[in-house]
């Protein structure tokens, strides 16, 4: 759990992009500005659609931004940057839903889907290695070594 | 009139479709060679209809008839022509009759080059097709009917969104409807099986193609509308993990998968019932994704006509569609033949691990997609899925796929050796650390996923070297004969080949694009010089001009490298006063290895403009990589065996499977 | 038998998605819910617009049942909603006014044209306030109680029908 954790962490801000930030919103500080942008990336916009407030023109996306520089400038770590936004706008705001009970199918069901799946693949595999007695029953040997030829020849042209 | 002619042709389509959808259906019931040969005539018929009325609207828009609703709403006397005739799809009304046009269109060539089918599997295949047109054509003369007059006509038009008005969005959604609605001869074929009972090799070879031809097009629309986006939206995204992007990657995803699972039918007559419900379920999304887009129940940036009511109607095509089919599934499945055996560690068992990963990333997608929806409706909580999410969901899932990629096509079919063909990698092996270490050390910027990103690229590539290398037996033999051997292996393998390494090349542009993209944002004044990525531009200011439909302010920029002239570059901001909207165009030099990027912003001072600039490394690469991956496509489509524009070759071809010798 | 219930299972998940997006549909994706609801307004004070009006504070929300409206001279719907907000305070709601990232002369221009309906204006220039109501579109309009807890919000322009069916029994439910 711990190491999906990170890879989660890891791939959370694959997607770095940039648009709309004005050049006088920038900070001086070129680390708060990174971690700034990183947190915009992760807002959403609310009056556009869907873009973050990194991306969005809007004047919300902006006040928005500058109110993060404000809090970062601040001292606020990133966690409460994101807590101070929450509480005024709740989780919608966040692009990437907080872990609880109500968004447990989001964020563990597509592991448990492919659990499930590698289960039922693992069950057919197996039954797909045994001939089962009725498989094929209207094959007779000799259509059977054919077909096996006619295979093999066709793995190797293929 | 000629607007009515249109309207007209689409009554009768409809009136062509019941025939299609009932007559063949009953004929193949009964074995009645007549009956289901009705199909033929009721296909090619029903196209020919569509295609009246298609141009019917493609002639009011070319002319300006502004008694013609949709085209006052969605067109202007002054628009470039190319934009006159792209504007039919730019909107609603339009685009649903491109849909049915081009579901028409597939029909026709079922019925056209379907002669080597067995009839009744035909009949009852144009039949489904049918049905899906009474669905549409029933859609768009309730709900969106185009060719609505207006009295008393407007002078001129209110002008298609401007954004719209670029070639690369112009031709998107064609490609997206080709693979969108390719998808149903795949369903069609599937519920058809359904209904005679029987999956065999000889099914999977007739479907193989159709998909085949849905993936490549829509492929190609989907690497289309991201281009656009890229260089269109005005900050070099490309991929925004929208509800509407996903509902086309979705049909994408399981389209993938649906390719690959039939391959196993054609050549071990296994994973039958699967291949059906992966039929079933791609056209399936492929519907689901026409519902999002059109009723407005998810929020997206691309808004098209949010109708409740065309929702509605939407949905209930949907539930008839997929749910009979599913119903039909239920019934019908369990008693499908299971065919050949294999052990787990073959061919086999690599495309069951293919599909495995590629159905459990489509499951993710769409549940992402759908989830604020989902807990909207059961507890009214709110909450947004956006890019983050599927980051984290999305590339942990592909990551083992393309892995599998470079391994799977070198086992052997049956019972491969797993370590005999990571031994044939070796120098696919040597070569990935390599490329992995190397970024590791030179990557200015996050080493740890660079390395990553580059070394699965890597991997891919070499995978696929070293498999045609194998197969041409190339350093086995003499040079020469390696040569003729690879000139002699099939059309397939290298559409195949050639779309696993178009993947490659894609995974190093999205490595090279997330990872190093350089931006900087200045409010620049004239003359003044800017440095990125080894570059010094220097902003020569802004002037008017005036274009056929929009007026533009065009910024000018001069691009050196240490002292030489490199490019001048010329980013514009364009005002559309019909629709009084901006848009901007961004300029882009490439070198193909990278873009240099400028968009110019608005005026914040005399003579002081927003100026953003960004290096964008192996951007250009993703595009060039979907146009290989659609190569691939087509490559393969012009296999032997596939052969969907030489049908009448095939039954001279001895098969290797006696089903398929029927 | 259980082979059967699994190829049931693809048509069981999508009447349950199909049904989903039934419900779906009657709804509307672009309408937020307010943290604020059974909360306390937040923290805030904002100096008056007119000379003639005072400005808006946390405290002055306390003592009685009251609407904050969230306006500003550049936005169209508030335009239209005005009437409406005029037509509650001749009878005698109290109504509460913040002039969201307006200008001080078209804000006033705007009250002087249109009338006041507000107790109180507090200018709320650079949006800060707003951004502590949680104010993601205007006009919003927040029903608050004696104890100056947030109990409604409404975004867009308020209809006749949303006053009628939904404000007015909120301010008589809590001003009992």
């Amino acid at each position: 759990m711990r190491a999906l954790a990170v890879l989660a962490f890891l791939l959370a801000f694959l997607p770095g992009l940039a648009g709309a930030v004005q050049p006088d919103e920038v900070l001086a500080d070129p680390a708060l500005e990174s971690r700034a942008r990183e947190i915009s990336k992760g807002l959403r916009c609310l009056v556009c659609q869907n873009e973050s407030i990194d991306e969005s023109n809007a004047t919300l996306a902006r006040d928005l931004r500058l109110l993060v520089r404000e809090r970062l400038v601040g001292g606020d770590s990133n966690a409460e940057v994101l807590d101070f936004v929450v509480q005024r706008y709740g989780d919608f705001v966040l692009l990437s839903p907080p872990v609880r009970p109500s968004t447990w199918l989001l964020w563990y069901g597509p592991f448990g889907l492919l659990l499930a799946g590698a289960i039922a693949a693992v069950f057919y595999l197996r039954a797909q290695r045994r001939p089962a007695a009725v498989a094929e029953p209207e094959l007779t040997g000799e259509e059977r070594r054919r077909i096996e030829a006619l295979l093999a020849d066709e793995d190797r042209n293929s | 009139m000629i607007a009515e002619i249109g309207h007209y042709a689409l009554v009768l389509a409809l009136l062509v479709g019941c025939a299609q959808a009932l007559l063949p259906m009953i004929g193949a019931a009964r074995d009645e060679a007549g009956l289901m040969a009705v199909g033929d005539t009721a296909a090619i018929g029903q196209f020919a209809l569509v295609a009246v009325s298609f141009a019917a609207l493609t002639w009011a828009y070319v002319t300006s008839d502004f008694s013609v609703a949709n085209v006052v709403a969605n067109s202007h006397s002054a628009k470039p022509m190319l934009y006159k005739v792209t504007g039919v799809w730019g909107n609603h009304e339009g685009s649903m009759l491109l849909w049915v046009l081009i579901l028409a269109f597939f029909g026709a060539l079922v019925a056209a080059f379907g002669r080597n089918l067995p009839p009744s599997l035909k009949a009852r295949v144009l039949s489904v097709q049918g049905m899906i047109g009474i669905g549409f054509l029933l859609f768009i003369l309730f709900t969106s009917n185009p060719f609505e007059r207006v009295f008393p006509p407007p002078l001129d038009g209110n002008d298609l969104n401007p954004l719209l008005q670029d070639p690369g969005l112009a031709f998107h959604p064609p490609f997206l409807y080709l693979g969108y609605v390719g998808f149903s001869v795949a369903f069609s074929f599937a519920v058809a099986a359904l209904i005679e009972g029987r999956v065999d090799p000889a099914w999977a070879r007739w479907v193989r193609p159709w998909t085949l031809a849905a993936w490549t097009a829509l492929t190609l629309g989907i690497a289309m509308g991201s281009w656009w986006a890229y260089y269109e939206l005005g900050w070099g995204g490309w991929w925004f993990w929208d509800p509407v992007e996903n509902a086309s990657f979705l049909p994408w995803l399981a389209g993938t998968a649906l390719l690959h699972s039939a391959i196993v039918v054609e050549k071990r007559d296994a994973l039958k019932s699967w291949t059906v419900l992966l039929a079933i379920l791609t056209f399936g999304l492929s519907l689901m994704g026409t519902f999002l887009v059109r009723s407005g129940i998810l929020t997206s940036v691309h808004a098209f006509a949010v109708d409740p009511e065309r929702g509605t109607f939407v949905l209930v095509l949907l539930a008839i569609a997929v749910g009979g089919s599913l119903l039909l599934y239920a019934l019908r499945a369990p008693s499908l033949q299971q065919g050949g055996l294999f052990q787990p560690v073959s061919r086999e068992g690599a495309l069951v691990l293919n599909n495995l990963l590629l159905a459990t990333a489509t499951a993710t997608v769409l549940l992402g997609t759908l989830y604020p929806l989902l807990l909207d409706a059961m507890t009214g909580e709110r909450v947004s899925v956006g890019p983050p999410f599927f980051n984290a969901t999305f590339i942990p899932l592909m990551t083992p796929l393309v892995l599998l990629m470079a391994i799977g096509p070198m086992m052997a079919w049956k019972r491969a050796d797993l370590a005999g063909v990571l031994g044939r990698l070796w120098l696919g092996i040597g070569v990935t650390v390599a490329a992995a270490l190397g970024t590791f050390f030179f990557a200015t910027k996050a080493p740890v996923l660079s390395a990553f990103g580059i070394g699965l690229g890597a991997w891919l590539m070499m995978g696929v070297l070293v498999d045609w290398a194998e197969r041409a037996r190339l350093f086995r033999v003499p040079l020469g004969d390696a040569l003729r051997r690879a000139r002699g292996l099939p059309r397939a393998a290298y559409g195949m080949w050639i779309a696993h390494a178009g993947l490659a090349i894609v995974i190093f542009g999205m490595t090279g694009d997330i990872l190093w993209k350089q931006e900087v944002v200045v409010a620049a004044r004239p003359g003044q010089q800017i440095a990125i990525a080894g570059y010094d531009i220097r902003f020569e200011g802004v002037v008017q001009v005036d274009g056929k439909n929009y007026q533009a302010e065009r910024a000018h920029f001069l691009v050196r490298r240490n002292g030489d002239y490199v490019a001048d570059l010329y980013p514009e901001r364009r005002f559309y006063p019909v629709q009084r909207m901006t848009t901007t165009e961004a300029a882009i030099r490439s070198t193909g290895l990278a873009d240099l990027y400028a968009v110019i912003g608005e005026a914040t001072g005399e003579g002081v403009h927003t100026v953003r600039l960004y290096h964008n490394p192996l951007v250009p690469w993703l595009w060039f990589g979907a146009l290989v991956m659609t190569a691939g496509g087509l490559v393969s489509l012009f296999d032997r065996r596939l052969r969907v524009g030489a049908p009448m070759r095939k039954a001279r071809q001895p098969d290797a499977l006696p089903a398929a010798a029927e | 038998m259980t082979r059967r219930l699994v190829y049931l299972l693809p048509l069981v998940l999508f009447l349950g998605v199909v049904a989903y997006f039934a419900v779906g549909l009657t709804r509307d994706p672009q309408k937020l819910p307010s943290t604020m609801i059974d909360r306390p307004a937040p923290e805030f004070a904002l100096p008056p617009l007119l000379d003639s009006v005072p400005g808006l504070a946390t405290a002055d929300l306390k003592g009685q049942v009251a609407l904050v409206n969230v306006f500003a001279s550049w936005c169209a719907p508030c335009r239209v909603e005005h009437p409406i907000l005029t037509g509650l305070a001749r009878d005698g709601v109290t109504i509460f006014g913040i002039n969201q990232k307006d200008k001080p002369e078209p804000a006033k221009r705007f009250l002087a044209n249109l009338g006041n309906p507000y107790t109180r204006v507090g200018v709320d220039a650079d949006g800060r306030a707003s951004i502590d109501w949680g104010v993601y579109g205007v006009p919003e309009t927040y029903v608050i109680d004696r104890e100056g807890h947030v109990r409604y919000r409404h975004v867009g322009a308020l209809t006749a029908r949303d006053v009628s069916e939904k404000i007015r029994p909120m301010l008589r439910e809590l001003s009992r």
